[in-house]
């Protein structure tokens, strides 16, 4: 090969190089405007919920504006005191629920996790694959036996049957199996053991604490789902006072809502995902983290 | 290995542990039976059986045989299967947001572990695009009933700027509902597909894409021909699970249309008609039978996940280290 042509290769790949350091900063520009985009996408209808939230009635019958009204206070202590729709019983019922159910189902999950992970018996695997063949059915296709037997056992309008079903939940189960499999050792168990601890105080008071990474993410995702839950809390509960919010806010669209107050209905919107959205602010990391971890090894 | 050696020295010992296993799987299964298990026997006997409420009067239960899944499959007066229609909807719309759920899913994944764009603030973009996914459907789908509504801050916006005509309901028209239900479905999950493809590429082997560059592939066939390969166990889960979890649709387009699936019935979802049933009707024998239907589909679905989840632990423990080195 010449020099010259050699020289011309040298001249050509600096160009390249250049060109490549415009197109990569072409593409970052690209890239941040649809993140940008996106993010704004899923923000922008919360921040209307608020703005209106803030509004009297008047002004949202008025138009449209970016900035909030000064009516933040008095919206909330309308919804939080209106006759048709009691939206802190609810709150209440709500968090009754889900933190019950957040407790069971980390629980009970970790503790079958362990029951397979730590111990060998017969029929270990067939159970292993059982839960995992059942996991994905949804609660739905079950619904007509589930509401007729609870209607049996006489568990209408009770919250039995909305918390207790939590202990077997194959979902939670599958994360806390993956996760033992990474972090806990059986020699500890065994340790345990020789030093004369019983089996249940073992997993209480050693598995456990190993796990709570695993189980605060759990609690929250558990937490979360229960408190969303529509379909089949519609189904049981009956009396106004044992409601959970998701019905209220699906009463609030059954009404008829034109006679509502505007600032009262968005503030009752915002009552709804409030306590979520502020566990979520604050625990945003490590959700994330979780999911992450979670489905990795899925 | 060495557990099993050590279990069979104290033959006696591992017997009086296996009680254990038992003991700790028990609550579990006590209450999948009871609260699961049952039910579903339940659903499962209801389909046979005609007995539903007619006014005040209680009509059976009358064992039918299979009458009910002969009526779920007949057409209606106007010569509608009612039963295709909702299973069509629910795919219409659950395939209007999962497209562009998964495609800017991908996008994003590709965005978030490329180390030649290295962008900034990633936590706080996925912290963002993720929010959604925790926000209770019901009262996010009444958020948007009201900001869409004829009366609500969107409509009057659109109306001033003449893009809409002040008549115009965007819950009587097929294509502005089904399109709102799947933006709310879009925003809903493409966070969560982000996150999840976006941890299956970090569990690529980096050295791969190296070789693949210094080999002279460019960023586009780096992604065909070595990410995407690689990452298709996962993808394909994603979107199993994702279609498992569009069959379920209901508590948007019911609390958005107040359950009726405005308009004529084109954005009801099957669950949504079977929740239909538990009016006051009350009709479980029709109940039972859509639900084996729902269930079927589901079923045949769930049991790719099924494939898919328990592969690593069948086989022996060879392959189980191979598969956990490599790709997952």
């Amino acid at each position: 090969m010449s020099k010259q042509s050699g020289a011309v290769n040298r001249k050509r790949g600096l160009s390249d190089n250049t060109k490549g350091m415009v197109k990569l900063t072409a593409l970052r520009v690209i890239v941040y405007a649809i993140l940008i985009f996106l993010s704004f996408l899923c923000l922008f209808f919360f921040y209307l919920m608020i703005i209106n939230a803030s509004r009297t009635h008047a002004d949202l019958q008025k138009g449209f504006t970016l900035l909030p009204g000064g009516n933040f206070i008095q919206n909330l202590v309308n919804a939080w005191n209106d006759a048709s729709i009691n939206i802190p019983r609810g709150m209440l019922n709500s968090l009754i629920i889900a933190l019950a159910t957040a407790v069971l189902t980390t629980y009970f999950s970790a503790l079958t996790a362990y029951g397979i992970h730590a111990y060998d018996f017969r029929g270990k695997k067939l159970v292993f694959t059982f839960i995992l063949a059942v996991m994905m059915i949804p609660s739905q296709v079950s619904a007509v036996g589930f509401v007729q037997l609870m209607n049996k056992m006489g568990l209408h309008d009770s919250y039995i049957p909305l918390i207790v079903p939590g202990i077997a939940a194959p979902v939670v189960f599958f994360y806390m199996k993956q996760y033992m499999e990474s972090v806990l050792p059986l020699d500890l168990v065994a340790a345990a053991r020789v030093d004369g601890s019983g089996e249940f105080r073992t997993f209480n008071t050693i598995v456990l604490p190993l796990l709570k990474p695993a189980i605060a993410v759990q609690m929250i995702f558990s937490f979360v789902s229960s408190w969303n839950n529509y379909f089949i809390p519609a189904l049981l509960l009956d009396k106004p006072e044992k409601k959970t919010v998701p019905i209220m806010i699906a009463q609030l669209r059954s009404a008829d809502y034109s006679k509502f107050d505007m600032g009262k209905v968005f503030m009752f919107i915002l009552l709804a995902i409030l306590p979520v959205m502020i566990v979520y602010i604050i625990l945003s990391k490590s959700i994330i983290k979780g999911i992450t971890a979670g489905s990795v090894k899925g | 290995m060495e557990k099993q050696i050590r279990r069979k020295d104290g033959s006696l010992k591992s017997v009086s542990y296996a009680k254990w296993g038992f003991i700790f799987i028990a609550p579990f299964f006590l209450v999948y039976i009871v609260f699961t298990l049952i039910p579903q026997f339940l659903t499962l006997y209801n389909s046979f059986f005609e007995n539903y409420r007619d006014g005040l009067k209680q009509i059976g239960p009358n064992f039918v045989g299979l009458d009910n899944y002969k009526e779920l499959f007949s057409p209606d007066g106007n010569g509608t299967i009612l039963v295709l229609r909702y299973t069509l909807n629910t795919l219409i719309m659950w395939l209007l947001g999962a497209i562009p759920q998964f495609v800017i899913a991908m996008l994003l994944a590709i965005f978030f572990t490329s180390y030649r764009l290295k962008i900034k603030g990633q936590g706080f973009f996925k912290s963002v695009i993720y929010m959604p996914n925790l926000i209770m459907a019901a009262a996010f789908s009444m958020l948007f009933f009201t900001l869409f509504d004829m009366t609500g801050p969107i409509h009057y916006v659109l109306v001033e700027n003449g893009i809409i005509d002040a008549s115009f309901d965007f819950f009587s028209n097929r294509v502005t509902v089904r399109s709102l239900i799947a933006l709310m479905n879009f925003l809903m999950w493409f966070g969560n597909t982000t996150i999840v493809l976006m941890a299956g590429i970090m569990g690529i082997d980096q050295s791969l894409f190296e070789s693949a560059t210094i080999d002279g592939a460019n960023p586009v066939q780096v992604f065909f021909r070595v990410t995407f390969p690689l990452l298709m166990p996962i993808f394909v889960y994603c979107l199993i699970t994702a279609m498992i979890g569009g069959i379920q649709m209901y508590d948007v387009p019911q609390v958005l249309t107040k359950g009726n699936g405005s308009p004529n019935g084109l954005s009801k979802t099957l669950v949504m008609y079977l929740n239909s049933y538990f009016g006051p009707s009350k009709n479980y024998g029709m109940a039972g039978a859509l639900s084996v239907y729902i269930f079927v589909i589901t079923g045949s679905l769930g049991f790719f996940v099924y494939k898919r989840l328990s592969a690593p632990y069948k086989d022996s423990a060879r392959k189980h280290r191979r598969r956990k080195g490599d790709v997952i």
